[in-house]
């Protein structure tokens, strides 16, 4: 059975190491990372990091909490299940012969993935969308041939006005739950 | 006023109440060292080896609570701090590293002496700096110290490179506070939690504390002494929270886990309230997390939040500094009277052997600590190593006053004694050290014996002389039907060793020479080797097996028939 997955966002200092920082505290305490993706927020100095964590009940309270004990970290927020928004890109490129390009057009259709790039006989196609769109489309082109992929992995974001940064209404943590985990 | 990088570092570290460092010199770090000169008030104490300035700063540190300074040079010398670094980290011991980096032009180029050592201490360091910008130097060392010692304290390194240490930038003096808005060591206590931490308290009938160092972190001795005797809850101290109670205290029942006394282990079997204070359920105190008190609701007190159901599954947690914890605490308490389970702690204590020594005429190491420590009269500072000698003299160390017992512990850093001893010396000029060394461990860092010779430092060093690294033997003996594999070594003459490095030796074969001993070595203004020739198949009971519960646990053969 596949394990739960837990989505945690990070607002972090923009310094060097930052990112070490974080991947080595995955790696030592084995946590298991399904993706990572990091870029600037909308404040000067201060990025953003969307983490999904593959794990039980403790791994995710754990996760989170060694990451907010990091020096650097300022918040940590677990979006999981909160009207949450998930997206990433992939490019994936493909072995497009003259016979498949029609059947290609179509499936890319449905997805509403967009065809960046013709060669002769290959194909780059961008498709944006949350992870499970990308893995059915992913499926969706194997019988073609797919030579390479590369997806940035899940940034999420939390619908509405609950999830600005300080307001609280999103709760980083239900501490008072520990009991339960 | 303009000021070069090690003068900027210097005039730092003075303002923050430095007064003396340990460290070892070398080529990227000397424009700092040949800066010393004009900062006489921070003496430096010249180890022989980095892994000794990192272990002397950490046990100058946990024997005075201020923030202990170690040095050392890029690369190798940087390396060699490692696990005196780490030893730091596991147990909470303030410490800060500064260490000498090549030139800015040339890290990662493969430099000579060039290591990544931000990187390699990553995993082991409260948090590190890399400065690559000399102006940066105050703010740096003001975090360091900032980091080091508060919230749950811990090592912070600050590598330098060379042209940092010597390039002049404007000195604007050092900053009044560390601006750091990311890092909020101490939460605020949830007084809501408080409330319901009072009403299990207040509901239990068989309730017992286990204290941990974070007591003694926090100086939280008189709130630990007022909740206990308060709702008459008995205080189980593990192996860094020992002296957190006092140790005559009825109260005080004593250490848990591995090779603590049996009755604290069944007291947390029975118990119906645990309530973990400044401790982390290390495997060591808990064994098998799921039988670990089945019976006990449990709370967790501690300044680290994520320590909470980390290892054990708690119903309530407080997360903050244990004394402001206890503050709000202690007045929601009720005044009770446990008798029978306070009795029923007594009686297990007494049908048990677990602190008992055989009547023997050999020379037992167990004997000899238990006589150090009633000579000590729970004034000397112990600084023990790591195996047989350490669990002995735990669970013999008693005293009415903190901060006089102190081991690697979560670490297990052998040789840790010599050095950290050294450095409890130079930060308690007044007391009496002992360091209890095991003869392995002493091998390790023997060197500093010298550092203390240099620099009289008068460190006694009680070494348990039994040529085998005794635990690890202890471990094939139950386990592996006494193959002794890799764990018998020659031993020099530890009294010529003495003499060759230039203090006392002494050696004692006999019981009747331990006393006299002990009192030679307390009289002689100078460090001691006291070399006590003990028996190898000696071992440490009681002995819960790794991942065992109380069930499991084992009594000292030689009373087990005896008192049943």
């Amino acid at each position: 059975m596949a394990l739960p997955r837990h989505i945690l966002v990070a607002l972090v200092e923009d310094k060097p190491g930052v990112l070490n920082r974080v991947s080595g505290l995955f790696r030592r305490r084995g946590f298991n990372i399904a993706s990572l993706a990091v870029g600037h927020s909308e404040t000067p100095k201060l990025s953003r990091m969307t983490l999904v964590v593959e794990g039980g009940e403790g791994v995710r309270v754990q996760a989170a909490r060694q990451l907010r004990k990091l020096v650097g970290v300022m918040e940590v927020k677990d979006i999981t299940g909160s009207e949450t928004v998930a997206r990433e890109l992939a490019l994936i490129k493909l072995r497009a012969l003259a016979k498949d390009r029609n059947d290609i057009i179509n499936v890319i259709g449905i997805f509403r993935a967009d065809i960046i790039d013709v060669d002769v006989d290959t194909m780059i196609i961008q498709a944006t969308g949350d992870a499970d769109k990308i893995e059915a489309l992913h499926s969706m082109l194997l019988p073609f041939g797919v030579l390479e992929m590369m997806r940035t992995g899940e940034v999420a974001m939390v619908r509405g006005a609950a999830g600005r940064r300080g307001d609280g209404v999103v709760k980083p943590i239900v501490y008072e739950d520990i009991g339960g985990v | 006023m303009k000021l070069n990088g090690s003068q900027i570092v210097l005039e730092c570290l003075k303002a923050e109440g430095v007064d003396v460092m340990f460290g070892l010199p070398g080529g990227a770090i000397l424009p700092f060292y040949q800066t010393l000169p004009e900062y006489p008030e921070i003496r430096h104490i010249l180890v022989r080896h980095e892994q000794g300035a990192a272990m002397a700063a950490d046990g100058y540190a946990r024997s005075t609570g201020r923030v202990g300074v170690c040095v050392a040079t890029s690369g190798p010398g940087a390396t060699n701090l490692v696990t005196g670094i780490m030893t730091a980290q596991m147990d909470s011991a303030p410490v800060v590293a500064i260490t000498g980096q090549v030139p800015r032009a040339m890290i990662g180029k493969d430099a000579f002496q060039e290591s990544d050592v931000t990187g390699i201490t990553l995993p082991i360091t409260k948090h590190n700096y890399l400065v690559m910008d000399t102006n940066d130097l105050p703010t740096v060392i003001k975090k360091a110290f900032h980091l080091a010692r508060t919230g749950r304290p811990g090592p912070v390194l600050v590598d330098i490179p060379k042209d940092v240490q010597t390039e002049e930038v404007e000195f604007l003096g050092y900053p009044e506070v560390a601006e750091m808005p990311t890092y909020n060591p101490t939460p605020d206590v949830n007084t809501a939690d408080v409330k319901r931490a009072a009403q299990m308290i207040n509901a239990a009938k068989r309730p017992i504390i286990i204290s941990g160092r974070g007591v003694n972190i926090s100086g939280a001795h008189a709130q630990l002494l007022e909740l206990a005797e308060k709702a008459q809850i008995p205080v189980i101290t593990t192996l860094l929270g020992l002296g957190s109670i006092p140790g005559n205290h009825i109260l005080n029942v004593g250490m848990p886990g591995m090779h603590g006394v049996a009755w604290a282990s069944m007291a947390i079997d029975e118990a119906d309230l645990l309530i973990g204070i400044g401790m982390r359920f290390d495997d060591r105190v808990t064994g098998n997390v799921n039988l670990f008190a089945p019976k006990a609701k449990k709370i967790h007190i501690d300044i680290d939040e994520s320590e909470v159901a980390k290892n054990v599954i708690v119903d309530l947690a407080l997360v903050s500094d244990v004394k402001n914890v206890l503050d709000e605490l202690n007045p929601l308490v009720e005044r009770k009277v446990h008798a029978d389970w306070v009795g029923q702690i007594e009686e297990w204590r007494r049908t048990h052997p677990s602190l008992s020594i055989r009547d023997t005429d050999q020379l037992l190491p167990q004997y000899i600590l238990s006589e150090l420590n009633k000579e000590s009269n729970g004034e000397s500072i112990i600084v023990t190593g790591v195996g047989q000698h350490q669990m002995w003299a735990a669970q013999h160390f008693v005293s009415d006053k903190p901060g006089r017992f102190i081991t690697s512990g979560g670490a297990g850093t052998m040789g840790y004694e010599v050095p950290a001893a050294m450095g409890a010396q130079v930060g308690n000029p007044g007391k009496v050290v002992w360091s209890i060394c095991g003869d392995g461990g002493f091998q390790m860092t023997m060197s500093e014996v010298l550092t203390m010779v240099q620099n009289k430092i008068p460190v006694k060093l009680a070494v348990m002389n039994n040529g085998f690294h005794g635990m690890v033997r202890q471990w094939q003996e139950l386990f592996y039907n006494r193959s002794y594999v890799a764990t018998e070594f020659h031993t020099p003459d530890f009294v010529k060793l003495a003499d060759a490095f230039g203090c006392m030796g002494i050696r004692v074969t006999e019981k009747d020479q331990v006393v006299p001993a002990i009192r030679e070595a307390n009289a002689h203004d100078g460090p001691v080797i006291v070399d006590f020739v003990v028996p190898v198949e000696e071992n440490v009971y009681p002995f819960i097996p790794p991942g065992g519960s109380v069930a499991s646990m084992v009594e000292d053969p030689n009373f087990s028939a005896a008192m049943g």
